[in-house]
């Protein structure tokens, strides 16, 4: 039986547009305040751990340790698409749980400013056709056999659900945009905080059918650390530093298994579907005991089908989940009670940590207005396209 | 002359698309291939993929790259082999209402641009059976 692993401190700055901060800052902030959150330093850290996509390049833990604490220790810059969060938090648990670190950070960091629409790339048109790539194309094929937009995959992701069940469409995607961000207005760390009707979501400017433009994400800036710990150094903590801190019962990553329809569109459901079903049997829990969960709403569509690959509703039943309200913070299994990355915002390599942060402040009972009462289980979920799925469970601690 | 925007579409009287097969699994890719994802079998054998072929799912594309032209709608269609294809509708208004999934469609050709040296490149889509 492999360690228990506990989040003994964590931290995330507000995520939004940071025009006078860098990357570096804005790790930092989130690093020094897991740190100081943990009543730790870097001299107890053993491993850490930096996630980020579009500086994946930039030892953006080497740039972070030279302003906290140049300590020695080992660090692994990591990068996993909108997966890199978990997988640095992945990272210092296997290293961890491997017996090389008792106590390790593990950061998530991400500086968009206003990138706009990712992937899907403009066309150059050569000036003398020939084929090139693995497909032997003459120009770019965006657009025309299909679309490589982020909202347009998921788009079709969501559209191939509401072909295979029935009471899907255009509506019940809005709906969860409704939710979430209705749910932001009570998340000061949220990007935006405001509400919508469901007219106003589904009247905003079309993006990809069926998702309009309160259905998608943002793009923004962010950070989020956790200080992870496991068990026999936490036997040697303070009660107080236990008390608050949060069991890790599972830490799964997975990557899209092969399947004939994947080849062409990113299968996004098999590996949450794997990565769920290892979690839950990790942990020891079902579906039914989760007091609360984020998962990766990158765009509306996103959201309903995760309720069905979690296992949140009945097989097929995603549509009746959210017409019901069940994923409302006051329904069955509150959702994204952060308003998601749809409101909250999405500063990719952040996303991984900042999930786990808002479930650990939940389990603590420190989640202020948007708090679900007696929350003792959550469930955090991230997906990048390619792709790799992340899920972890968390539970209170129980001590003191 | 004509050029394919892809060397999978295949001109010519009947044009249509081949795909990559594996020999051990029947595993269809479509482009180059170093080895089966599924199995991990080494040969492959060309196959022409069928014609015709039922909707899978869509999204109608308003927002894109400056250069590519919206709306488009983005499709991906089960072939009646059991192909899974991506590509767009075409010759079909980008109206929800006027696109449901499981409707039936077939390979059409166009040409989308034209070289320097007046080479035409022919693209596929799949429109109304």
């Amino acid at each position: 039986m492999a360690q228990d692993i506990w989040v003994l401190g964590t931290h995330m700055t507000a995520f939004g547009r940071y025009p006078d901060q860098d990357a570096v800052d804005l790790a930092t902030t989130a690093a020094l305040g897991a740190l100081d959150d943990g009543a730790v330093g870097m001299a107890d850290m053993d491993i850490l751990s930096c996630g980020t996509l579009f500086q994946a390049n930039a030892g953006m833990g080497q740039q972070v340790q030279k302003q906290i604490g140049q300590t020695g220790i080992p660090v692994y810059n990591v990068s996993n698409a909108c997966a890199t969060g978990a997988t640095a938090l992945r990272t210092v648990i296997m290293a961890i749980r491997a017996g090389e670190a008792e106590m390790g950070l593990a950061i998530g960091v991400e500086q968009m400013g206003k990138m706009g629409l990712l992937a899907g790339g403009a066309r150059k048109e050569k000036n003398v056709y020939e084929p090139s790539g693995r497909f032997g194309a003459v120009m770019g094929i965006d657009g025309i056999l299909g679309t490589d937009t982020m909202p347009g995959v998921f788009a079709q992701a969501g559209m191939e659900y509401a072909n295979d069940h029935d009471g899907v469409g255009f509506e019940q995607f809005a709906k969860v945009a409704q939710k979430n961000h209705a749910h932001s207005t009570l998340n000061p760390l949220a990007q935006y905080q405001k509400e919508f009707t469901l007219e106003e979501v589904m009247g905003s400017p079309m993006q990809s059918y069926p998702n309009t433009l309160l259905m998608c994400c943002p793009t923004g800036d962010g950070a989020a650390a956790c200080v992870l710990v496991g068990e026999e150094r936490f036997a040697s903590l303070s009660v107080e530093q236990q008390s608050r801190a949060v069991k890790i019962s599972a830490s799964v990553l997975t990557t899209d298994p092969y399947v004939e329809s994947g080849q062409m569109q990113p299968d996004v459901n098999t590996l949450t579907r794997n990565a769920a079903t290892a979690a839950y049997e990790q942990a020891g829990v079902g579906p039914e005991d989760l007091s609360l969960v984020e998962l990766h709403d990158c765009f509306a569509t996103a959201e309903l089908i995760h309720y069905d690959n979690l296992g949140l509703c009945e097989p097929g039943g995603a549509g009746d989940f959210i017409d019901r309200g069940a994923p409302w913070r006051d329904g069955d299994t509150p959702v994204n009670v952060s308003g998601g990355l749809i409101s909250k915002g999405h500063p990719i390599g952040a996303t991984g940590v900042a999930n786990v942060y808002e479930v650990a402040t939940h389990l603590r009972g420190e989640a202020g207005d948007r708090q679900i009462e007696g929350a003792n289980v959550g469930l955090a979920h991230v997906i990048g396209l390619g792709s790799s799925c992340g899920v972890h469970i968390l539970e209170k601690s129980g001590i003191g | 002359m004509q050029i394919p925007l892809v060397d999978y579409l295949v001109l010519g009287d009947e044009p249509h698309l081949q795909a990559n097969e594996c020999a051990d699994c029947g595993a269809r890719y479509f482009g180059r291939r170093n080895a089966c994802a599924h199995c991990g079998g080494r040969e492959f054998r060309t196959v022409r993929v069928s014609d015709t072929g039922t909707l899978r799912t869509f999204s109608i594309v308003y927002r894109a790259a400056p250069t590519i032209p919206t709306p488009y709608v983005s499709a991906i269609v089960l072939t009646d082999d059991g192909t899974s294809v991506r590509s767009n509708l075409i010759n079909i208004e980008p109206d929800p209402s006027k696109i449901s999934l499981g409707m039936k469609v077939k390979l059409d050709t166009y040409v989308v641009g034209t070289d320097d040296d007046g080479q035409e490149a022919v693209a596929f889509g799949y429109a109304p059976a």
